[in-house]
């Protein structure tokens, strides 16, 4: 028998690829939260008026709410099935740290759910009225939010990991955390649909996505562990 | 809560070896499941946690692998106290829970790489053989969830088997399985027993062991009582 | 020696009995410095000439604010304490200050808005300091909520304390953004350190109402976590006896059978 232990890198993209390839068996389910997306997006001109100049001021809002709505929508996704059929414990019970292992996890949900969401994002800005020239803010700011949401999300759905499927109490509880990524995310569209420099929301939120990479794992690891006593 | 007379001098006498708990305590809710639970199972050994449903077999397997935490009490893998090296710990254990730990969109043989691959690369060939020592070698290439329940089960215990783990928690390993089955899982137990491993089972039907290989213990309501087996 | 006194105090009994005699030490005081800052502010502090007589509800409205921030900050703390330390006591001082802390952000809020009618000329204004207070209720709420969707204590307990750790981090993160995103409120006028804006005759009674709001919530909270500790304790041997003493000889027999030394306790 081949006794080479297998490194915390090496398992990490295992656990990775293992990942990608169930996403892959069942592609709907990744899609669904981008379709809530767009979905979302639609309704604002639907109960507003189609005027674009009216739009482009909603328009930050529009694309951020509805990002923030999906990406608590995803968060069903990440460790549902694996805290029913077992294999979430044998990820606890393996020889590396857990919180790494968790945070590989979240790295390729969000691959799956916000990346998706980072492409269509500048698209769903265009119809509703954004410039092209504000797409490249557009996207960092989309790509930066949605990282951050899926490290705070994915605290909440370690949370309420074991119980009832109550959306409404994960929502409660991610939302309030995930405002400054909205307030700072939705300046950042705000400024680049205007024509000036979204640089400052952007740091911030870059900040904030550096803070939830940081400290997430330990979080995560913390809350899913109680999650699975 | 009442440890066997003997355990104590024992688990003093060699503690270097296998896996030894010290005064283990437990609250669930409000019912305290362990009360001062106190073993050691040697390399070599095999110990069968016996009890009626609602003793706390479970908990206490959940409990050695950390899992659940302790109120009180310590245990301790070849001498240390696991909470000093965790990892360690963990990387010469292996779990089989209620659930099986299989994904059911993955083959069998899909679920064994990427499950024993945590912990050290396995071939096809390794993962094929341990299929087929399991009784299953046709349904390598069949997505889990299309297995029945004793199938499932078999492919977990090819899981267990594949990863060479040192220690073996098993919790009701024979659940699912028919009469073969439960023959396969006494020739799994009693090969890693000669191997020199050491496996604890929770299980309420009694398994057929080497007689040297084997200590039953019984879990009855929050205490657990140590017999040697009759030979 | 600091140590034994910690893991003492983290004893329930012991808490149980520091806690009864303590509350009386912390309520009479802030009932007297209670009654003296509402006279000063309300009789002897001189209207300010901007904004009248109106502004007089600061002084339920900012130590209501700032007390729900110092409940929030003292319940992660506990709740830090009890995951790190195991101590159930802990637990149960975080799982008291929950509904406190509640009650001051929502005192904060309604007050705010009272002050903000004839200021602003509408109740709500969505300025930075208003919302940041709603955010933080929501924050409680969401704490209040895991607990209770949670049904084994000790779980509860942990996961709780996750949460509210998380949430104190972002507590500071949240407000600046908050006040980033709108700059509409007056700057606060308490906390400067060197030059309060404030003449002494209205800062003096504001500060008496702080204290006072300090300590009153101080007999608040060990009152909750008193009955906290006593639903958690229940069949504990400790409880038992101390019940069983005043409830007379025919329920503490049977009540004695059933003790069992308590969790937590060495």
């Amino acid at each position: 028998m081949s006794e080479a232990r297998t490194g915390f890198l090496a398992a990490a993209l295992l656990l990775a690829a293992r990942d990608l390839r169930l996403a892959l068996r069942r592609a709907g389910d990744s899609l669904l939260p981008l379709g809530f997306f767009l979905v979302i997006t639609t309704l604002f001109p639907l109960a507003l008026e189609p005027s674009l100049s009216l739009l482009r001021d909603i328009a930050p809002a529009a694309l951020w709410v509805g990002a923030l709505l999906s990406s608590l929508l995803a968060l069903d996704l990440l460790f549902r099935d694996d805290g029913q059929d077992g294999t979430l414990e044998q990820l606890a019970l393996c020889a590396h740290p857990f919180a790494g292992m968790l945070l590989a996890k979240t790295a390729v949900h969000w691959c799956l759910t916000g990346l998706p969401l980072v492409l269509v994002a500048p698209l769903a800005a265009g119809a509703l009225g954004a410039p092209y020239a504000a797409m490249p803010g557009i996207l960092a700011a989309v790509l930066l939010g949605t990282m951050a949401l899926s490290l705070i999300g994915a605290v909440g759905a370690g949370l309420t990991l074991t119980l009832r499927r109550n959306g409404s109490l994960l929502a409660l509880l991610v939302l309030p955390l995930a405002v400054p990524v909205l307030i700072f995310g939705a300046r950042a569209t705000a400024l680049s649909i205007a024509g000036a420099s979204p640089a400052a929301p952007l740091y911030l939120l870059a900040a904030l996505a550096v803070l939830a990479a940081t400290l997430a794992p330990w979080a995560l690891a913390a809350a899913v562990r109680i999650g699975l006593e | 809560m009442r440890p066997a007379a003997g355990t104590a001098a024992a688990a003093t006498a060699d503690a270097a070896d296998g896996i030894a708990a010290d005064g283990l305590h437990l609250w669930r809710g409000d019912t305290h499941v362990l009360q001062g639970v106190s073993l050691h199972v040697r390399a070599g050994e095999c110990l069968q946690v016996t009890g009626a449903n609602g003793s706390g077999k479970t908990t206490l397997l959940r409990a050695l692998c950390a899992l659940v935490p302790l109120e009180a009490g310590r245990v301790c893998w070849r001498g240390c106290d696991v909470h000093l090296d965790p990892l360690a710990f963990r990387g010469e254990l292996a779990y089989l829970g209620h659930d099986n730990g299989l994904k059911g969109d993955l083959t069998a043989a899909e679920n064994l790489h990427y499950a024993v691959g945590l912990r050290r690369r396995v071939t096809r060939d390794e993962s094929g053989a341990a299929l087929e020592r399991c009784g299953v070698p046709a349904l390598r290439g069949v997505p889990v969830r299309r297995l029945s329940a004793g199938q499932r089960r078999r492919v977990a215990l090819a899981r267990v088997l594949l990863s060479g783990a040192s220690l073996w928690l098993l919790d009701e390993p024979g659940s699912n399985l028919d009469a073969a089955g439960s023959a396969l899982l006494s020739e799994l137990l009693a090969a890693h027993a000669q191997a020199g491993g050491v496996s604890l089972v929770a299980t309420h039907q009694a398994l057929e062991l080497p007689a040297d290989a084997q200590r039953r213990a019984t879990l009855q309501a929050l205490s657990l009582t140590v017999a040697p087996v009759m030979a | 020696m600091a140590w034994v006194w910690f893991h003492k105090f983290g004893s329930p009994p012991h808490f149980y009995r520091l806690a009864r005699r303590l509350t009386p030490w912390l309520g009479w005081p802030a009932l007297l410095l209670g009654l003296a800052g509402l006279i000063g502010g309300l009789v002897f502090a001189p209207p300010d000439y901007q904004q009248g007589d109106g502004f007089r509800i600061i002084y339920v409205h900012a130590p209501a604010a700032w007390l729900s921030l110092m409940v929030y900050s003292v319940m992660a703390g506990s709740a830090a304490v009890g995951l790190i330390w195991r101590m159930n006591v802990a637990h149960a001082v975080a799982a008291s200050c929950a509904p406190i802390g509640a009650s001051f952000t929502a005192l904060a809020l309604v007050t705010g808005m009272l002050w903000g009618r004839p200021m602003w000329g509408t109740y709500w204004e969505w300025d930075p300091r208003l919302t940041s207070e709603l955010l933080l209720l929501f924050l409680y709420l969401g704490y209040m909520g895991l607990r209770n969707a949670i049904d084994d204590i000790a779980r509860a307990d942990r996961a709780s304390a996750v949460l509210a750790i998380v949430g104190v981090v972002n507590v500071p993160i949240i407000h600046y953004s908050v006040i980033w995103w709108n700059s509409l409120h007056q700057a606060p006028s308490v906390m400067k350190i060197g030059r309060p804006s404030m003449p002494a005759s209205m800062l003096v009674p504001l500060l008496l109402m702080l204290a006072a709001f300090t300590l009153y919530f101080g007999a608040l909270v060990l009152t909750r976590a008193r009955g906290e500790v006593l639903r958690r304790e229940r069949h504990a041997r400790w409880m038992i006896e101390a019940l069983g003493a005043s409830a007379g000889g025919a329920g503490a027999g049977s009540l004695a059978a059933h003790a069992a030394p308590a969790r937590g306790t060495p």
